[in-house]
């Protein structure tokens, strides 16, 4: 087996949402393709897919991008460890049975992923109306742990409760479970919505998160991967690092750039602009996680 | 029939600058009815004027919704069959949007207004 991971075929992710290539944990990301390892790894972030959407000024391929998505992951040589879905898989509805149809049809879709492990994780738009229980019904737990090569996943469910609130029960249960951890573990946070106040004046973020920010403080590597904003942002709270996905449906403008919270109009001229997915990739003996971000090509729409 | 309860809320308005304990003890201040539901508010756009306070009754129509303008530091839930007060004198001339963070369903995004204040 080839043990080096090959930059083209990293690149190669150019035209889906986005990798993180995990090498260590913390600080900004960066670049690099280090020698794989055996207790390296990487895995790819998709969100905000949004099945369901509809609307052609915003995105008229919107029953293709998700399919291309998962066509571009599968044409990978080196497969990722996993794949993540941080939230937003459907668009919403008070319909259950149309809710029902949406979660058949993308889970049907997302199951031509050609990897063995696939972690979901809910929206506001999939959990928020029933408080997550048709998503329990299609995709498990909404607050969940896993760990993989040395590094330990903790998927925080910021949307069933509609107020958008972790809620003090899973705060107990993210203590009772960072109690188990050593001060020095490699710890990667999942969510849907920035746990600290990103721009609340659009409703980016989460109205207890400081809660579990400060839960989470006292660990050495933390970062944490979310969607929510459809679009990369990278900051620091303290020397925790927070990662936003593109979204695979509508694009969002900054924070603020705009006086309304409305998605980015269709660009004939660039088309896709503003989805994508990413790559994250761990490395063992470094303390940096890889984000490459990538955006869905034109030439692959369906 | 719902019988409809009078809460009191107790506001943190930085920006407004003052701070309001049972607001319907007040009787100076200017009542302003604002009604909630999927996906607007009514009225919309409303006009204050600086140091002149007022009382936001907050009603839903439908379900639960929120009430929140983050640069007051001033939110709510609206809940069904309540009415729900916050009291604020603005101290500061500008236009502050309010929108609600309760999701409510599709076009929940698009549910909001703005306050006005004027000298």
């Amino acid at each position: 087996m080839n043990n080096e991971l090959d930059r083209r075929e990293f690149l190669k992710f150019a035209g889906v949402g986005g990798v993180v290539f995990l090498s260590g944990l913390s600080g900004q990301p960066g670049l690099s393709f280090p020698i794989w390892k055996s207790k390296d790894f990487f895995f790819v972030q998709l969100s905000d897919t949004h099945w369901g959407f509809e609307g052609a000024k915003i995105n008229p391929d919107a029953k293709g991008t998700l399919i291309k998505a998962v066509k571009e992951v599968n044409s990978l040589q080196q497969k990722p460890d996993f794949v993540v879905f941080t939230g937003d898989l459907t668009q919403t509805t008070d319909d259950t049975n149309v809710r029902k149809a949406r979660m058949k049809e993308f889970k049907q879709i997302v199951s031509e992923l050609d990897t063995k492990v696939v972690h979901f994780m809910p929206g506001e738009h999939d959990a928020a109306l029933d408080k997550g229980e048709t998503y329990k019904d299609f995709f498990g737990k909404t607050h969940y742990t896993f760990d993989h090569k040395n590094v330990h996943f903790i998927a925080i469910d910021n949307v069933s409760d509609p107020t958008g609130s972790i809620g003090e029960p899973q705060l107990e249960w993210l203590k009772a479970d960072l109690a188990q951890q050593k001060p020095d573990a490699n710890i990667v946070v999942l969510t849907h919505r920035p746990l600290f106040d990103l721009y609340p004046q659009w409703d980016w973020a989460t109205r207890d998160g400081a809660k579990a920010i400060d839960l989470l403080m006292p660990f050495k590597n933390v970062t944490v991967f979310y969607g929510h904003i459809h679009q990369e942002n990278h900051h620091m709270t303290g020397h925790i690092a927070h990662h936003s996905a593109k979204s695979l449906m509508l694009p969002m403008p900054l924070a603020g750039s705009m006086p309304k919270r409305q998605p980015i109009p269709w660009s004939a001229s660039e088309p896709y602009k503003g989805m994508g997915f990413r790559n994250v990739l761990s490395e063992s003996k470094s303390d940096n996680y890889q984000l490459s971000e990538y955006p869905i090509k034109e030439d692959a729409r369906i | 029939m719902i019988m409809r309860m009078w809460v009191a809320v107790i506001v943190m308005a930085s920006v407004f600058g003052m701070t309001s304990l049972g607001a319907s003890s007040d009787e100076t201040a200017k009542i302003i009815k604002i009604s909630a539901k999927r996906f607007e508010y009514t009225p919309q756009q409303i006009t204050l004027k600086i140091g002149v306070p007022v009382i936001f009754q907050l009603t839903t129509e439908d379900r639960t919704h929120g009430f929140n303008i983050p640069s007051m530091n001033l939110r709510a839930d609206i809940v069904p069959g309540k009415v729900t007060e916050l009291k604020v004198t603005p101290q500061k001339t500008g236009e502050f949007d309010f929108f609600c963070d309760v999701f409510c369903g599709s076009g929940h995004e698009g549910m909001n207004g703005k306050i006005k204040v004027a000298e």
